[in-house]
């Protein structure tokens, strides 16, 4: 039972399509593979380098642009401390490990990736609810260290239990956090107003 | 699994028929072994997504002894194993009737199937007794990865890919020892780029924009193309021998299917990259290529209710087939629907991260993927039992595999629907109102609204969990006692493929 389908609808036809489309789509994602890891290597541009945790960031709307961007500023040493470029790669190194380890990514979203149990991190270095620029290292290391005791639940009851943390641990998610906050992420997230800094 | 009548013949008809694994080949007996351990942990995802959803109600429920992050976790690495075992199954149960020829490697085969599974156990267990580690590799190493879906240890990774590799070689090999054909072609194809794949999550960066680029090439990668074309493998050969439908025409669909699905897929990869610190231009490829992924996926429900309905319906196997309709309309609309609404940056940027993720993955696992291994399931066990009866008029009128069909979609789409209703919620209040400060994260949290969801959420996912024993029972049960054969297929393309003992 032999029928002559037309070419549109030929197995032949199909299986060099997909053949064809498969190594074409293939092909375009690695060359703009190339062209993003290039785009997001620390320090290119749209992702800083590590040293910016030396840095005051902030995060504002253009209205060229139509969407917020994060704004490196003056020097305003994270923990009093100026980290040469080295130094300031493995305090970030640390905390990313330890980000990693604890699993907060099972509750909390990095960059919008995550589970969404608990607050997006990515700007969490600026978020308002550390009140100001002065109080903000102490408010987070002492949250870190025991977020039990210093639950920031916003009257929800949804407390973030103790992931046990070094004094370096802490350190080390605060810079990486810090660091987080200064990655060009084309807007996202959209309309969040940081903290006061700077007499801002 | 009833080992002690492996010695008995086939019944005569008349006679009640018997499960038996002497009429099944090496491949199918080790598909029942790989389809036992997905349904316990298909069994475990639910009740790790019992324990965080109503976390979510009770947020003080096991906090210090179970958190949210352990039950998460379980709950989605449950998931993936289990739909992996199940493909992983369905593969080895179709490969030799594929091929033609008996199993190639069978001891190495049952070996990793032993091994991976002890190495599954040692991961659960590490998650729920040592849960995390200090900030030192060695955490990534031994306990968990601390990334979403991939958050297995390194050295689970590496086991990982070495049971891949055995696997691969008995598949490939019995293809290569036997005939190859368009669906086993593709197929092999297809594993390739799926264990690949697996490569770009095994590794660890200090920049997070670098970490998260290569991670979608796993996940999405996997679930939005290698593992939809696995399915499309999985689901041309389920119609030719549910249906009959003849070998040319699966063979065109999935094809086209594969042209469809890669084609978006791919590219469709940039919508993950609009907002991780990579450039505009995935703005504009992400958003177009992903807007074009729901178009294979109505290719397969057409294909699927076309072939069907041109068999009138009248298939061997009801529950199998009911079950592989299902993952037709549930592909479609939990990957096609539920993605595609969230997938353009304009709505994205309000979307991302936050419970519409949870609404679209929800369904579309449950749609695309836990479906299409029930429906295999359903398969293997007609033949276990005997090649016996799976049309209309079982002795039960069916109501255990109808009531399981229908209380979980219902509980799924249940679900989704109320996730989508908090992720409503959650955007306006949060997002465009709230400006993403925290303080606007947990006022979404406490609006009534998006209590209401979380509470019709659980009440969901319980009906979900009755639907899944449900399920389960009759998975040991349909088809014990039944004296007649399978329905015969008439329009079944070359009988004499199926590589029957029996005459």
């Amino acid at each position: 039972m032999k029928t002559s389908a037309p070419w549109w609808a030929a197995e032949d036809f199909w299986r060099k399509c997909a053949i064809f489309i498969t190594a074409f789509m293939a092909l375009i994602l690695i060359l703009l593979t190339f062209h993003s890891l290039a785009a997001i290597t620390a320090g290119a541009g749209r992702v800083p380098a590590y040293s910016v945790i030396n840095h005051r960031i902030d995060y504002r709307f253009d209205r060229e642009l139509g969407r917020s961007m994060p704004i490196i500023g003056d020097e305003v040493p994270l923990f009093g401390t100026k980290f040469s470029e080295v130094e300031a790669r493995e305090l970030v190194n640390l905390g990313k490990l330890t980000v990693q380890a604890k699993n907060c990514m099972n509750c909390h979203t990095l960059l919008g990736n995550g589970a969404y149990y608990a607050p997006d991190l990515t700007k969490a270095w600026l978020d308002p609810g550390w009140g100001n620029e002065q109080a903000r290292e102490l408010l987070m290391t002492m949250f870190l260290k025991d977020p039990v005791a210093n639950a920031r639940t916003f009257g929800t009851g949804r407390r973030m239990p103790n992931p046990e943390l070094s004094d370096a641990e802490v350190r080390g998610v605060i810079a990486f956090l810090k660091w987080m906050s200064a990655v060009d992420t084309n807007g996202f997230p959209h309309g969040f107003k940081p903290l006061p800094q700077g007499g801002s | 699994m009833a080992e002690a009548a492996a010695d008995l013949p086939l019944a005569e008809d008349r006679a009640v028929r018997r499960a038996s694994t002497a009429q099944l080949t090496a491949g199918q007996r080790l598909a029942l072994k790989y389809f036992t351990v997905a349904m316990v942990l298909f069994l475990a995802q639910m009740l790790f997504g019992l324990l965080a959803g109503l976390q979510f109600l009770m947020p003080d429920f096991l906090l210090g002894v179970l958190d949210f992050n352990v039950n998460r976790m379980v709950h989605i690495n449950a998931m993936i194993v289990w739909m992996l075992y199940g493909f992983i199954g369905a593969i080895y149960w179709l490969v030799e009737d594929e091929a033609g020829v008996p199993l190639v490697g069978i001891k190495l085969a049952n070996a990793t199937f032993w091994v991976l599974t002890a190495a599954v156990t040692v991961v659960v267990v590490v998650y729920l007794l040592v849960q995390a580690g200090p900030g030192e590799m060695r955490s990534i190493w031994l306990i968990n990865e601390g990334r979403e879906y991939i958050e297995a240890p390194r050295w689970a990774d590496i086991g990982i890919v070495l049971c891949m590799a055995a696997f691969f070689y008995n598949v490939a090999g019995t293809f290569m020892k036997g005939r190859w054909s368009g669906i086993s072609g593709t197929l092999v194809l297809d594993l390739i780029a799926l264990a690949g794949l697996y490569f770009a999550g095994m590794f660890y960066t200090t920049n997070l924009s670098v970490d998260q680029y290569w991670w979608w090439w796993v996940v999405h990668l996997w679930v939005e193309a290698t593992w939809e074309v696995l399915v499309g493998c999985i689901m041309a050969w389920g119609l030719m021998k549910t249906l009959g439908v003849r070998r040319k025409i699966v063979t065109t669909w999935l094809y086209i299917e594969v042209a469809l699905m890669f084609g978006s897929g791919i590219l469709g990869l940039g919508h993950h990259y609009f907002w991780i610190g990579t450039p505009e231009y995935w703005l504009g490829i992400g958003g177009f290529f992903s807007a074009l992924e729901p178009v294979p996926l109505v290719a397969m429900v057409v294909h699927a209710v076309y072939d069907a309905g041109r068999h009138g319906f009248q298939s061997n196997n009801h529950p199998a087939l009911a079950w592989l309709i299902a993952h037709a309309f549930g592909n479609f609309l939990g990957a096609g629907v539920w993605g595609f609404i969230q997938t353009l940056p304009q709505i994205n940027l309000y979307t991302h991260g936050t419970q519409w993720s949870a609404s679209h993955g929800h369904l579309a696992f449950f749609g695309a993927y836990a479906t299409i291994v029930v429906a295999f399931v359903y398969l293997a066990l007609q033949r276990w039992r005997g090649e016996v009866w799976m049309s209309g008029d079982l002795p039960d009128k069916g109501w255990k595999w109808k009531w399981a069909l229908a209380l979980l979609n219902v509980g799924a789409l249940g679900m989704t629907i109320a996730l989508l209703i908090a992720g409503y919620e959650q955007s306006f209040t949060e997002r465009a109102i709230g400006g993403s400060t925290w303080q606007a994260f947990f006022e979404g949290q406490t609006r009534p609204w998006f209590v209401q969801a979380m509470q019709w959420r659980m009440a969901f996912g319980v009906l979900m969990t009755v639907g899944l024993v449900l399920l389960l029972w009759d998975f040991l049960v349909i088809g014990k006692g039944e004296a007649r054969p399978a329905k015969a297929l008439p329009a079944m393309e070359s009988p004499q493929q199926r590589s029957s003992p029996q005459p």
